[in-house]
């Protein structure tokens, strides 16, 4: 508990560091100034998005492979806090596009197969509300992760192979692109803060999936001796298993 | 600062929704683990 609170206590002090960082210490661009800054924290939360989704991808193909439990708590917490990140990203982008681009959306490729990409994963988080099977859920769950998954690399990828209004990439992205040294190492500080943020987040999530894991077999275990395990009267699993 | 609202609006809405996020998280693992007391209890009174 003490270890827990002296991390989140550094990851406060990360995200207060980073966010001075990104307003006070990087440098205005050129030509959209202040607005810019938000790129500090949008591209972050991409990141962590990525991530995230990263963690949902390899947790799906390990259920399929081992069949355990915990890989799909994984998975499913991994594709929340992804789907979190990826609606941070998606109020950001207009945000900063009102004031530069005069629109708030524009359907280009890269936008478009982002916003798939959340639908799908949204579509991925109903469907396990929907199956009440716990073996059946964390198998489809695990597929349809792994389908939706496919979206990633088209998402990262669209601004570099076709022209969108999104910018094209200012980091790996051939000639010309680049940052300032100093923008460089304040995006390298809020990719981290931002990051931190979503382990501690997906711990947490982890945490919870466990913990329904074991409430679930708890229920089993008091429905297979027979007890209530309501108050008042029994349910008709119980009374079957009684029967 | 021009177009401060825009970049004021962006960084609050990154830090609310994990915040928001994480109190949901938080919420509901307390009210499993009270569920897991409550069974817990139920199964060593039988």
């Amino acid at each position: 508990m003490k270890a827990r609170f002296t991390i989140t206590a550094l990851v406060a002090l990360l995200i207060f560091c980073a966010g001075y960082a990104a307003l006070f210490i990087a440098p205005d661009e050129a030509t959209m100034h202040a607005i810019q800054r938000i790129f500090y924290f949008h591209v972050a939360c991409w990141n962590a998005m990525f991530c995230a989704f990263f963690v949902a991808f390899y947790a799906s193909v390990a259920y399929l492979v081992t069949g355990k439990r915990k890989w799909d708590a994984l998975g499913v917490s991994g594709v929340e806090v992804g789907v979190i990140c990826c609606t941070i990203g998606l109020v950001t982008g207009p945000l900063w596009a009102r004031p530069v681009w005069g629109i708030w959306w524009t359907w280009d490729a890269k936008l478009t197969s982002t916003f798939i990409l959340w639908l799908l994963f949204i579509a991925y988080l109903l469907l396990r509300g929907l199956i009440e099977d716990p073996e059946k859920k964390a198998s489809l769950s695990a597929i349809f992760a792994i389908f939706a998954s496919l979206d990633i690399p088209l998402v990262y990828l669209a601004n570099r192979l076709w022209r969108t209004q999104h910018p094209q990439p200012v980091i790996a992205g051939g000639q010309g692109s680049g940052l300032d040294p100093t923008m460089s190492k304040v995006l390298l500080l809020c990719l981290f803060a931002v990051f931190c943020v979503m382990l501690l987040v997906l711990i947490d999530r982890y945490r919870l999936e466990q913990l329904r894991n074991e409430c679930a077999e708890l229920k089993f275990e008091i429905e297979s001796q027979g007890i209530d395990a309501f108050d008042g009267a029994a349910t008709p699993t119980l009374q079957k298993g009684g029967q | 600062m021009k177009n401060f609202e825009f970049l004021f609006t962006a960084w609050m809405v990154v830090w609310a929704v994990f915040f928001v996020y994480e109190v949901t998280v938080a919420r509901r693992i307390t009210r499993v683990r009270e569920e897991i007391e409550r069974l817990k209890q139920q199964l060593q009174q039988r």
